[in-house]
């Protein structure tokens, strides 16, 4: 478990280098007035696909000897509605889930309320899962 | 040996952290056939904490535990990067938004997270309220309804050619466009 921490660690420490846990590039992005985050998630998005690309490609394995198995996501209306509430709640935290955690572990402490928030928001929508049109 | 602390001190350019950023998915694909993804993490605090045999958190969180250790990662690496790996925690932002902005009572750029919304006093305000607490359930609700956020669809979904994922990315942004330019005006004047 060691190396999931270590991974997250570094995730965490180029969220901060990156300014991705401002809320103030969050507003820019939205009002069109910077590409910075737009060049962070399209080219975070192209080295992704080459590296996928190059797994297959060569049949490279797991450290431990696996095969590299993506599984394959499946549309439902949710993706519609969901990704809206999210896009919604992203605009006015201006964090999505990882940027939040990297806040509050760099001393904002008041984001363990926003976290504890959204947790409470995954669970709403558990309990009342079976309501919602997917 | 100075020249390279100080370039890490800085702020780091797109075409720096973006590929760094996705060089996560490898990472996570070859330490241990991981799909990369961070809001799965509430749902497994939940899981764990609560499942109040509700089916959608009866599952074993335990085997999901790569993703907890995951999320601590960056909890971990949020506080390395601010107490470290920063020579000023100001953001240069664009003019317009720093105007636009201050018709708001917001000026102080010092922090990462503007000080003027994001604060413990500010929490007892309407505004601050329903942006910390409201922010905070939509950002749960919604992720797990579309299930994935950005890491999960934008990043691994889209690298992985998976359609639903950008169907999600461009429902993120519409909310966020929405967000940002139509509400958030009346949010930021109360």
């Amino acid at each position: 478990m060691l190396k999931y921490l270590l991974a997250g660690t570094a995730f965490g420490i180029i969220l901060v280098k990156a300014e991705l846990v401002s809320w103030f590039r969050i507003q820019e992005m939205f009002r069109l007035q910077s590409f910075h985050l737009y060049g962070i998630i399209g080219s975070a998005v192209i080295v992704g696909m080459i590296s996928i690309l190059i797994i297959k490609k060569f049949g490279i394995r797991t450290i431990s000897g696996e095969k590299v198995n993506i599984p394959d996501k499946k549309f439902n209306k949710g993706q519609i509605y969901g990704g809206l509430i999210f896009g919604l709640g992203w605009a006015l935290t201006g964090a999505c889930p990882g940027p939040l955690l990297a806040q509050a572990g760099g001393g904002v402490t008041v984001i363990a309320v926003t976290l504890l928030s959204a947790v409470a928001g995954t669970w709403v929508y558990g309990r009342f899962r079976e309501k919602l049109p997917h | 040996m100075e020249q390279i602390i100080s370039l890490i001190r800085q702020p780091w350019p797109w075409y720096v952290a973006g590929p760094l950023i996705g060089l996560t998915v490898p990472v996570l694909l070859l330490l241990g056939n991981k799909s990369f993804g961070i809001s799965s993490s509430l749902r497994h605090v939940c899981a764990a904490c609560m499942p109040a045999k509700i089916p959608f958190f009866s599952y074993d969180w335990k085997k999901e535990k790569w993703n907890l250790f995951f999320a601590l990662g960056i909890l971990l690496g949020g506080f390395i990067a601010m107490t470290f790996l920063r020579e000023s925690t100001a953001v240069t932002v664009h003019p317009n938004l720093v105007k636009e902005l201050a018709g708001y009572g917001i000026h102080d750029y010092s922090s990462l997270v503007p000080p003027d919304l994001f604060s413990w006093p500010s929490l007892l305000s309407v505004r601050g309220l329903i942006m910390m607490v409201g922010g905070g359930f939509l950002v749960g609700f919604g992720t797990r309804y579309a299930g994935g956020c950005t890491s999960g669809h934008s990043i691994m979904g889209l690298s992985s050619l998976q359609w639903p994922s950008l169907v999600a990315t461009c429902c993120f942004m519409a909310g966020g466009f929405i967000m940002a330019n139509l509400i958030l005006p009346t949010i930021l004047s109360l």
